[in-house]
């Protein structure tokens, strides 16, 4: 219990997947003018990833690693150079099915994210929360923490930068700084606040 | 035609660059800055990747239905990344573990997908394919220019070469280690930005909300 914890903890905090991995930055940068747009958002990334996480882990462990297929008879195939094209067509899919399922069951939810759950596909932090699975080798129950965790961290660190920013545009920023370059130089301090957790040891 | 293949290779190096203007394809240039090697290793991955799957994408373009679109171009950047991938794998291992996930990550690379649909999905396929080449190059300059500042500045060294002698060695160069840290990367750029958009103005983004301008007759 205590390992799941600590995962849980570290994925959220330690290795942000925002502010220390640099992962979903176009959105992070893009989609964070307002508090309300950034937190829908964040939900959206927090479910999506819930799900795809533990289930592309089940894809690799039972599919793809090397001698995973040997429950069906073939203990010498490695099919691990098929993972990137498994793994971004299930976030398609599930993207897909989120949608749909929650028009049907939950239309106020899906009104409220509607615009947001497609961008979802190609924001690098759904992609990159499984590659880091897979790299780390994680199993089906670390997976699923650290999927969340990893969602949570993401959600937490755009609401933030967008309640910055929302302050922000009462300041006067010199000319050529202003919108974009003042979001970076923002970014940065933030990750730099985040790197007090990095001395935490779990 | 000539003038048009120059005209989209040239325009997205400064005028309409992907990373400072469009906010395409932050994520990487980011991590993969420590060093110049993995920054080049990954420029070179991505303008191939770009190139070629807006070339395939343009070619066509006319056959598929717009409903499924971005399951189309997804698969076939995907494809083009894991050749990428297992090349990298084959003929140059320490770097492709240095880059580790973010190879993979070229997939999500919104630059890929936005030249895809801004682009390739409404051009013949040779401009595509020099679009391509031109954004991956824009991003190329970007990727470079902030490893060069962190590398230099945070170890003396350029591709792992000695460039200023560093103090623990002998030298008088005291690295700045902050450089090597991930939030430098959001300060260089940012301040690449601000010089960009000094040189250009028409680049500069209109505020928010404009400060009155309190003349002092009207406090008196």
């Amino acid at each position: 219990m205590e390992h799941y914890l600590s995962l849980f903890i570290k994925s959220i905090f330690i290795e942000n997947l925002a502010l220390s991995f640099f992962l979903g930055m176009c959105t992070f940068l893009a989609v964070s003018k307002k508090i309300e747009t950034a937190l829908g958002l964040g939900i959206a990334v927090v479910l999506v990833q819930m799900i795809t996480v533990p289930a592309n882990n089940l894809i690799y462990q039972f599919l793809l690693k090397d001698g995973a297929l040997a429950w069906a008879g073939y203990p010498d195939v490695d099919l691990s150079f098929l993972g990137l094209i498994s793994y971004i067509g299930v976030i398609a899919a599930m993207v897909q099915i989120l949608e749909m399922a929650m028009d049907k069951f939950a239309p106020a939810l899906y009104n409220a994210l509607g615009i947001f759950l497609p961008l979802i596909t190609v924001n690098c932090a759904i992609l990159g929360g499984t590659l880091f699975m897979v790299e780390r080798d994680y199993n089906l129950a670390e997976s699923a923490v650290y999927g969340v965790g990893s969602g949570l961290g993401w959600a937490m660190a755009i609401t933030a930068i967008a309640g910055i920013r929302e302050k922000l545009k009462y300041s006067d920023v010199p000319d050529g700084l202003q919108g974009l370059g003042i979001t970076f130089i923002t970014a940065g301090l933030m990750a730099l606040g985040f790197m007090a957790f990095s001395g935490i040891q779990l | 035609m000539a003038s048009e293949i120059k005209s989209s290779v040239v325009d997205p190096l400064i005028d309409n660059n992907p990373i400072t203007l469009q906010v395409l394809g932050v994520c990487s240039a980011l991590a993969v800055t420590t060093n110049m090697m993995a920054a080049l290793i990954m420029s070179i991955a991505l303008t191939t990747v770009t190139a070629f799957s807006s070339a395939i994408i343009s070619s066509i373009r006319n056959h598929i239905p717009s409903s499924i679109r971005i399951i189309v171009q997804m698969t076939i950047i995907a494809s083009l990344v894991i050749v990428v991938d297992q090349l990298l794998k084959a003929y140059a291992y320490e770097a492709s573990k240095q880059l580790s996930v973010f190879v993979g990550l070229i997939i999500t690379n919104c630059i890929v997908l936005g030249r895809a649909e801004a682009y390739a999905m409404k051009n013949p396929p040779i401009l595509s394919f020099f679009d391509g080449i031109g954004n991956g190059l824009g991003y190329s300059l970007i990727l470079m220019v902030v490893a060069f500042f962190r590398e230099l500045l945070g170890t003396g060294k350029l591709f792992g070469h000695t460039i200023i002698p560093v103090a623990n060695e002998g030298g008088w160069y005291i690295p700045n280690g902050l450089m090597l840290l991930p939030p430098s990367a959001f300060f260089v750029i940012g301040l690449l930005i601000w010089l960009i958009r000094s040189l250009k103005k028409e680049q500069v983004e209109p505020a928010d909300y404009q400060i009155h301008q309190v003349h002092r007759t009207e406090v008196l």
